[in-house]
């Protein structure tokens, strides 16, 4: 499989949140504004990039009835060394994301794709997959996020566009399964098309 | 493929892996910590000079500690060429909707509020966020009140706080951070013969 096939794959046939519906906690969670949605997003991206090149790598040396919690250790490496990074580097980001980016270890797309892909393939090929599952969810969260902004405060990336409040039940959490719901809708009508 | 499971090998992996892992972390650690330091003492300066009058000196650095309300309350003391101009009271208010809520609220020489800044919080997106005086005109009904002639109490409870609508859980707790950090100020104040 070409690389290109395996980046694409993630973000359209195999959509962590639209199609495989994976890691939903933080897809609700951070999705209150688009900024927010994107940083997490990306977050995630950076971590599934790293672990599942590890993990590909490591696969061979770790007995199989304990390579779950091999892994969890790696991914709660990863995640934690980029959480201390965003916390130096981008303060700012870290204090509207903080409390979600712990999360990222338990999020089942990073899980999900190295039991599924990484161990079972070439490093290099991993990687991109990591990249394109990344991209994928950092897609789903952009949107979702753009949605529910545009409809909850009337704003578009902090950029304000109506004065006023917006509809504030699409900043809760019902509002984020209601555009989530409609989006998966339209994502796989389109996809199918 | 894959090591055989015997025990000798799952728990020699494990290890393996935890004490890499514990390096890589430590590493981390050793290189972020400055930059995390001054990223936070940078949050802290800027909430500072938000909310106190004009002053020359480092109040991060001449900060000390004041019990209330059985938890610490931390104080900072703002000079300009030598003589006191106001100081900040940074308290955390436990009456949150969503969890504690911390501010940071500055004074007057004369207990007159000069500013309040939210610190951290974890109330509703959209509700009790307007604490946040990037999102509501909320916290500003503070600034140049006194407490010793302004109720600290939203106008429900009888004080004279317009609470922010359907965040009154929020509103309150945030006048109590408010009242603790006065109750802070006129300790200090007494301490001091009222020479703040």
């Amino acid at each position: 499989m070409s690389k290109w096939k395996i980046i694409t794959r993630g973000i359209i046939k195999e959509n962590p949140t639209f199609v495989l519906v994976l890691g939903m906690c933080p897809t609700l969670g951070t999705t209150t504004s688009a900024i927010n949605g994107m940083g997490m997003g990306l977050a995630t991206t950076f971590v599934l990039m790293l672990s599942n090149y590890a993990i590909s790598l490591l696969a061979g040396l770790i007995p199989s009835k304990i390579r779950i919690p091999a892994y969890v250790v790696v991914i709660a490496i990863f995640v934690t060394v980029v959480q201390l990074l965003m916390q130096a580097y981008v303060p700012a980001l870290y204090q509207t994301l903080g409390l979600f980016i712990p999360l990222i270890v338990v999020n089942c797309i990073v899980l999900g794709r190295a039991e599924a892909f990484a161990s079972k393939n070439k490093p290099v090929d991993s990687f991109f997959d990591g990249l394109g599952s990344g991209l994928g969810f950092t897609l789903s969260l952009t949107v979702l996020g753009i949605v529910r902004e545009l409809l909850g405060s009337g704003s578009f990336f902090g950029w304000k566009l109506i004065s006023g409040d917006g509809i504030l039940v699409f900043i809760l959490a019902p509002g984020a399964f209601l555009v989530l719901g409609y989006l998966m809708v339209l994502f796989n009508k389109i996809k199918k098309a | 493929m894959a090591k055989e499971s015997n025990f000798k090998n799952m728990v020699l992996t494990l290890f393996v892996i935890c004490f890499c892992g514990s390096a890589v972390l430590g590493g981390a650690y050793l290189i972020t910590q400055a930059p995390i330091a001054s990223a936070q003492a940078e949050i802290i300066n800027k909430a500072l000079s938000g909310v106190l009058p004009a002053f020359d000196n480092n109040p991060s650095e001449e900060v000390y500690d004041m019990q209330i309300e059985g938890q610490t309350a931390k104080v900072y003391p703002a000079l300009l060429n030598g003589a006191k101009v106001g100081i900040a009271v940074e308290v955390i208010s436990t009456r949150g909707f969503g969890g504690p809520i911390q501010v940071l609220v500055g004074f007057f020489p004369d207990g007159t509020i000069c500013n309040t800044a939210l610190i951290s919080h974890s109330e509703t997106p959209g509700l009790g966020d307007k604490l946040d005086q990037r999102k509501s005109i909320f916290s500003l009904q503070f600034n140049g009140k006194n407490p010793k002639d302004f109720t600290l109490a939203v106008k429900k409870d009888g004080g004279q706080v317009d609470a922010i609508t359907a965040a009154t859980i929020s509103s309150r707790a945030f006048c109590h951070a408010i009242d603790m950090a006065y109750k802070v100020f006129t300790e200090i104040d007494l301490q001091d013969g009222g020479q703040l």
